[in-house]
């Protein structure tokens, strides 16, 4: 077929775009797959203290670290959906909670006294908080996945890696609500680590999947 | 055809294909067809001659690599963000359409230059539209009737979707899903049978 005519058929009858298409499909994806997420943690069911622990101000660290990596990983995702878009300041941003986390979880080790240290790393869970939190993050996995899908990445292992850290940062925040843990260096290594198993994942996937 | 100019003159050619496209494809989005057929037309030459220096060993690719790119800016063209630079955009898409294809073909081609010099693309105009050597109809078959059908009643026969609708007994938004999702089926097949001609 000439090229002309393939133009041609391209505009015909072409149909006016809706703005914000990759926002409103993140957002939709979001909506139905965090609430999975939610039903899921349920199943573990909520810390019984959690009222009483809500003074704590690690309780907020808590939050406050797989928050600010989802909301920035949640902006990749929508950069790199985009072709020709750059990531601008956001991948440096993810430094900042990493950061953060390190600083606190360093000045705790370091006021502890040796032999209580390895008792601040590994607490008492920390065999399955990296496994419920990728658990709990598989729905915005498969949520983020497929808004993705539906856009136009064209840096595959990045914007799967970057889907799967948004995944593992949703299961970390919401895993937050049952897990009983409250040390820093606890937080860091095994929070840190539910949040890099499904961002390596992602990166696996993501050319075998995003492809268009 | 290619022409040698002067930087500056060449500089202020790019700026004003770049407004001048983006203005076509802004007004197409909006759903004047005009404007967006003359987008993809201009675009389509841009392209080709592009792809015309980065192929050089694969001549008889270039119309089939323009026409799959130009779909791939109309499946994708929800992605385009108004505030950013269009070249960003195509250039994107064409780069990752032709890493895709001389991956296929590795060993016959290997990439001579990093294509990212964005401006670049809109530097220079080849308006000769060839054939594309693949059989567009013969893809067209493959498509399930209800994608089929909506693509060949709205988009060749240019009937508008309550036409289509009457024609083919689907309901109007089954002629647009199908059509949105035979162009994406398309997309693939046309990706295909680049990859299985030698």
């Amino acid at each position: 077929m000439k090229t002309d005519d393939f133009i041609a058929m391209l505009a015909t009858g072409a149909e006016p775009v809706q703005p914000n298409v990759p926002e409103r499909r993140l957002a939709k994806a979001m909506a139905l797959s965090l609430p999975v997420a939610f039903v899921i943690m349920l199943d573990f069911g909520i810390r019984p203290d959690l009222l009483q622990v809500l003074g704590n101000p690690m309780l907020w660290v808590k939050f406050a670290f797989p928050g600010m990596v989802g909301v920035i990983s949640l902006l990749l995702v929508l950069r790199l959906a985009r072709p020709g878009m750059d990531t601008g300041h956001l991948a440096a941003g993810l430094a900042a909670p990493a950061l953060a986390m390190s600083l606190l979880a360093v000045v705790a080790l370091a006021n502890a006294a040796p032999p209580d240290r390895a008792a601040l790393v590994l607490g008492t869970t920390w065999q399955v908080c990296t496994a419920n939190i990728a658990l709990i993050g598989v729905p915005v996995f498969i949520g983020s996945f497929w808004a993705l899908k539906g856009l136009a990445p064209t840096r595959l292992a990045l914007a799967g890696s970057c889907a799967g850290l948004l995944a593992g940062a949703a299961g970390a925040f919401v895993y937050a609500i049952h897990c009983p843990e409250l040390d820093a260096p606890f937080l860091l290594v095994w929070n840190g680590l539910g949040m890099l198993v499904p961002a390596a994942l992602g990166a696996a996937l993501g050319p075998r999947l995003l492809r268009w | 055809m290619e022409r040698i100019q002067p930087e500056s003159v060449a500089l202020a050619d790019m700026k004003a294909a770049e407004l001048r496209l983006r203005a076509q494809l802004l007004q197409g989005m909006e759903g004047d067809a005009q404007a967006y057929q003359a987008f993809l037309k201009g675009l389509s030459a841009h392209l080709r001659a592009f792809l015309r220096r980065r192929l050089s060993t694969l001549p008889d690719d270039i119309e089939d690599l323009v026409q799959d790119i130009l779909l791939a800016v109309h499946n994708q063209r929800h992605t385009y963000r108004s505030d950013q630079p269009l070249t960003a955009w195509v250039n994107a898409m064409a780069r990752y359409k032709l890493i895709d294809l001389l991956r296929s073909r590795s060993g016959r081609e290997t990439l001579h230059d990093p294509i990212d010099d964005d401006m670049a693309l809109f530097a220079t105009n080849d308006h000769e539209a060839a054939d594309a050597r693949r059989d567009l109809t013969k893809l067209l078959q493959q498509l399930p009737d209800n994608q089929r059908l909506p693509i060949v009643h709205t988009k060749l026969e240019g009937l508008s979707v309550t036409e289509a609708a009457a024609v083919t007994g689907m309901s109007e938004s089954a002629i647009k899903v199908g059509v949105h999702r035979g162009m994406k089926a398309l997309a693939v097949l046309m990706n295909l049978s680049m990859r299985h001609t030698t």
